[in-house]
């Protein structure tokens, strides 16, 4: 059984239909980068997975682990496994940093028959984190996420991720507005994360982040649709070609009324 | 009821009153008794097109024929009232009905150079001490709840610290409305139910600290109609902290006033916490008499249901480089309604006044309503006044973002409004009267976010939740 079975989705919101038929399979395992476009839909299937309301399915189904993921609350999916790593980390004012991780931490240890840890015992764990992302303690006391610099906020959904241990993290551009000291440290939390059991996608416009998180797969989406898959090497040929090409051929494709399965 | 009747009412409880309260034979007292009763018949209750109480309609409270309680106070067990202690507070004065109940209350720790008791005692003991102060700063003429507290005057707390002392320990004083059986299912309260009219005289000497908090309570279900006053004198120099929580039951109508008279380079922080209560005006009236004089009044009001909660503030500017802040923030649920009304006026002399205005306010349902209304008056030329309001929803940002990594909508929600009412917490100095603010609001907004979440997906919504918390 795959980890994720993405079938034929559909999505729209606001009366404006964004994601026309993705499919995708993502096994245990695996490394996936998803490139594509700017507004070809990348965020919005990240959103869609992590069970956001504002967007309406249409059409398809999901497979999680098995489960109907487009039955499940975000809070639900999050309890299952999956995490993504949001491309704009929303600033809370007013809730500790240190608070809602363990929060957040013990909310899913409960669905998942763990014990929960308390502040004492919560210290020792995000102390080992934070060292290997390099990041302050100071961090930790502040409101979540409120005047981080925006690597800072990406370390932070990178520290929340290695904390919450799910089985498929979506990391959204999780590379973008990193200096290379920090994109070589965020790389190494994720590699980190690489495990048999986990599975990863990364979405990204950049070859860079490739180069320390070597995937296994590359998906291309555009316009809605996954239109190409391939080894690490389909993005070394993105980088050189563009997606011209590509938008070229999901008009053909939408021409013959077919679909371009992923893999 | 027409109006005579509601005088008639009144005159009667005030007849009866006169005759025995404490102090009766002192003329200097029932003349300042009897003068405000004469302006509350003449002035009566406010209505609507009252500029002060546009937003809040009295005339349920003015329909309900209250009474006194009776002379003999009500006795309760020390366990019924075990759990409104304030753990770490050293002195408790407790109020039942409005009576001292010196056996419920705690005064053994009374450090020295600190008074504190009885204010009706005190009217017996040594009325001469009080003379100069009671009917002095407080304008019984300015409306009717005003006149009317003045004119039933009797009890209440009596205190005062000395010139330099510093009270390390909150004085708490916990005003118990015994009410007893729940009646007929009516928000409108059945005739007879009881009215007190507490009187606090606070004195603060020259350089001294020293905190104070009112709780306001009641035992059972039945309606009541508190309307209390508070004098703060603070002397110069000195440093006080005055808070409040009103968590009554939901039929209850509370009126209260704060009136606080700053000396000279005195430091005074109000907070005030409404959770509880179905008609709420909460009055905060600093008058920054003393050059330098610095004041913050700081508010959190909480309603769901039919809760209408009104918080007016009236902050007079009386002499130069003195600073006031006023910090609201309220959250309303189902069809509750809130006001926040803050009038600063600043007098011809009071150059290099610094004032600040802030009120920040949430509406969780279609249906709730807050109105929020900044009036300036500014009377001198160099000052700096600011004033905000913002009006707002729950972030579903944040909120999807909470429960993105695992947290349940309903602890997701209570998360954001507790992060929320915090900005009101952290006014506040550490101590035992803070972390039972703190209990109580988490409670309180546990209860608010579980009602919000099963009102988003059924469709209903609308309780009163304060009672469900308690
Ligand atoms: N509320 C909305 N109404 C209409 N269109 C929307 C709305 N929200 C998003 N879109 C559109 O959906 C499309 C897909 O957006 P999405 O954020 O998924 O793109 P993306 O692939 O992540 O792009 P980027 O690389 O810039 O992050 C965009 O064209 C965007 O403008
Ligand atoms: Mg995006």
């Amino acid at each position: 059984m795959s980890l994720l079975e993405i079938r034929n989705l559909h999505a729209k919101v606001d009366n404006h239909e964004i994601l026309k038929g993705v499919n995708l399979t993502v096994n245990a395992g695996e490394v996936h980068s998803i490139m594509g476009p700017n507004g070809s839909g990348k965020s919005t299937l990240a959103q869609v997975l992590a069970r956001r309301d504002t967007y309406e399915v249409t059409a398809g189904e999901v497979l999680f682990n098995g489960k109907d993921l487009l039955a499940m609350k975000p809070e639900e999916a999050a309890c299952e496994g999956l995490f993504m790593a949001f491309q704009y980390p929303v600033e809370i004012p007013g809730i500790g940093n240190a608070h809602f991780l363990r929060t957040a931490m013990n909310a899913v240890r409960r669905y998942r028959h763990q014990d929960e840890v308390d502040a004492i015992d919560f210290l020792p764990l995000y102390r080992e984190k934070l060292k290997l992302l390099e990041m302050d303690e100071k961090l930790m006391s502040r409101s979540l996420n409120e005047g981080f610099s925006g690597g800072e906020k990406k370390r932070n959904e990178i520290l929340q991720m290695a904390l919450l241990e799910p089985k498929l993290a979506i990391l959204d551009e999780t590379d973008s507005g990193l200096d290379i000291d920090a994109l070589r440290i965020v790389a190494q939390g994720v590699n980190a994360m690489r495990s048999p059991d986990r599975a990863i996608i990364l979405v990204t416009h950049y070859q860079r982040l490739l180069d320390y998180i070597v995937p296994d797969f590359v998906d291309v989406l555009v316009e809605g649709r996954i239109v190409r898959s391939g080894g690490p090497e389909l993005a070394l040929e993105l980088e050189d070609t563009g997606y011209g090409a590509m938008e070229t051929k999901v008009m053909e494709t939408a021409a013959r009324g077919g679909e371009v399965r992923a893999r | 009821m027409s109006l005579a009747t509601l005088t008639e009412n009144y005159l009667e409880s005030f007849s009866d009153f006169e005759a025995r309260a404490a102090g009766h034979r002192l003329p200097w007292l029932k003349n300042l008794r009897g003068d405000a009763f004469a302006r509350f018949c003449q002035i009566g209750f406010p209505t609507t097109h009252d500029e002060d109480w546009r937003f809040t309609n009295v005339s349920a409270l003015a329909q309900t024929g209250f009474r006194l309680a009776p002379a003999s106070p009500t006795q309760l067990s020390p366990e019924a009232i075990e759990p409104y202690r304030v753990p770490g507070a050293g002195v408790q004065l407790v109020f039942v009905d409005g009576r001292f109940a010196p056996e419920l209350s705690r005064t053994a720790q009374l450090p020295d150079g600190v008074e504190a008791g009885s204010l009706a005692a005190k009217i017996e003991s040594d009325p001469a001490e009080l003379e100069p102060l009671l009917g002095r700063y407080f304008d019984s003429g300015r409306d009717a709840f005003s006149a009317l507290n003045t004119a039933f005057l009797e009890d209440g707390a009596y205190i005062r610290v000395r010139k330099g002392i510093v009270v390390e320990e909150p004085i708490c004083l916990l005003f118990v409305s015994s009410s007893a059986a729940p009646e007929a299912n009516s928000l409108v309260p059945a005739a007879g139910a009881i009215m007190t009219h507490p009187r606090n005289l606070i004195v603060v000497g020259e350089n001294a600290h020293a905190g104070f908090l009112e709780d306001y309570v009641s035992l059972g279900q039945d309606a009541a109609f508190c309307n209390s006053v508070t004098v703060l004198l603070a002397g110069d120099h000195s440093v006080a902290t005055h808070s409040m929580i009103e968590r009554e039951n939901l039929r209850s109508f509370n009126v209260s006033t704060l009136r606080i008279q700053q000396g000279r380079a005195s430091d005074v922080a109000s907070h005030s916490v409404l959770l509880g209560g179905a008609l709420v005006r909460n009055n905060v009236h600093p008058v920054l008499a003393g050059e330098g004089a610095e004041c913050l009044i700081n508010g959190l009001f909480v309603g769901g249901g039919k809760q209408h909660l009104d918080n007016y503030m009236l902050v007079e500017h009386a002499s130069p480089r003195c600073a006031s802040r006023q910090f609201y923030n309220g959250i309303l649920d189902g069809h509750s309604s809130g006001v926040f009304h803050g009038r600063i006026i600043v007098q011809k002399d009071a150059q290099k006044t610094d004032s600040k205005q802030t009120n920040r306010n949430l509406l969780l349902s279609d249906d709730a309503r807050i109105d929020t209304k900044p009036q300036l008056e500014i009377y001198a030329d160099d000052v700096k006044c600011t004033h905000g309001a913002t009006i707002g929803q729950i972030d579903a940002e944040a909120l999807f973002y909470l429960r993105s990594r695992g947290i349940s909508e309903a602890d997701a929600r209570k998360l954001l409004l507790v992060a929320f009412a915090s900005e009101c917490l952290d006014r506040m100095k550490p101590g035992p009267v803070r972390e039972r603010i703190e209990k109580l609001i988490q409670t309180c907004l546990a209860q608010v976010a579980l009602s919000v979440t099963s009102a988003s997906s059924s469709g209903t919504g609308g309780v009163g939740y304060w009672e469900a918390a308690e």
